[in-house]
């Protein structure tokens, strides 16, 4: 199988479909008894603040090129069978799903390993931005969420 | 001529998320130089510790080589996933 059918690399402004997702990953899987996914969604409260929405920004061509080299980078160093990264961009409600990373591989520890690389290396490194509208004291206002440095640090520790 | 873009927080700081340069050369520090130097109140944001340098979408440092045809991005840290 090429590596063209093993990956599935999208930036898309609809809602995906997380049991969807996981049928393609593992129907298609096998001599892979692994899949680990992670899914992350709109949460409805960050620091204190009631939030109400979410918009999601990115940089149309660099988005999908950085995600394309963290799968790779993920394929050098554990064996997988087939990976798919999805995450949504333009403007979002509270419990939808913002991210879908999915692998297969021969072994569990490689699966979880990776799914974790992938999310830690999108969350610094992928050009995506939010943007929170939340509720406080009556007034509903819109704000850039801040990078964390605990996001830093996960990710540098594979280094 | 450059391509130059700015997202999100940056984007709506300056007031700007496109321009274009003609006859520009030399590094990022340079190019960012040359801006804030055209635009005062541009300095505070684009020459803030974190904004983060693409140079034709490949994350780059400030002593990054710009060349005629290139696409320059500045960005705040990202915050996907």
């Amino acid at each position: 199988m090429s590596m063209k059918t093993r990956n599935k690399i999208l930036v898309c402004s609809e809602a995906f479909d997380a049991a969807t997702e996981y049928r393609a990953l593992q129907g298609g899987a096998c001599s892979d008894g692994a899949c680990a996914i992670f899914v992350g969604s709109v949460r409805d409260f960050n620091d204190g603040n009631d939030i109400r929405g979410l918009a999601l920004e990115h940089y149309p061509g660099m988005t999908e090129k950085s995600l394309d080299g963290i799968v790779a980078d993920a394929r050098a160093r554990w064996p997988l069978g087939r990976v798919s990264l999805l995450h949504r961009v333009g403007s979002m409600q509270i419990n939808d799903e913002i991210v879908f990373v999915g692998v297969t591989s021969p072994h569990r520890q490689a699966a979880f390993a990776a799914c974790q690389y992938i999310m830690d290396r999108l969350k610094t490194e992928a050009p995506f931005w939010k943007r929170e509208t939340i509720h406080s004291d009556g007034v509903t206002k819109e704000r850039w969420v801040e990078a964390r440095d605990s996001d830093r640090e996960a990710a540098g520790s594979w280094a | 001529m450059i391509r130059v873009l700015f997202f999100a927080s940056l984007r709506e700081q300056l007031g700007t998320g496109e321009m274009r340069l003609d006859d520009f050369s030399g590094d990022i520090a340079a190019l960012r130089e040359s801006l804030c130097g055209e635009r005062p109140e541009w300095r505070q944001y684009l020459a803030s510790d974190p904004i983060r340098t693409a140079l034709n979408q490949v994350l780059v440092g400030a002593d990054a080589t710009v060349a005629d045809g290139d696409e320059v991005a500045f960005f705040p840290p990202v915050t996907g996933g």
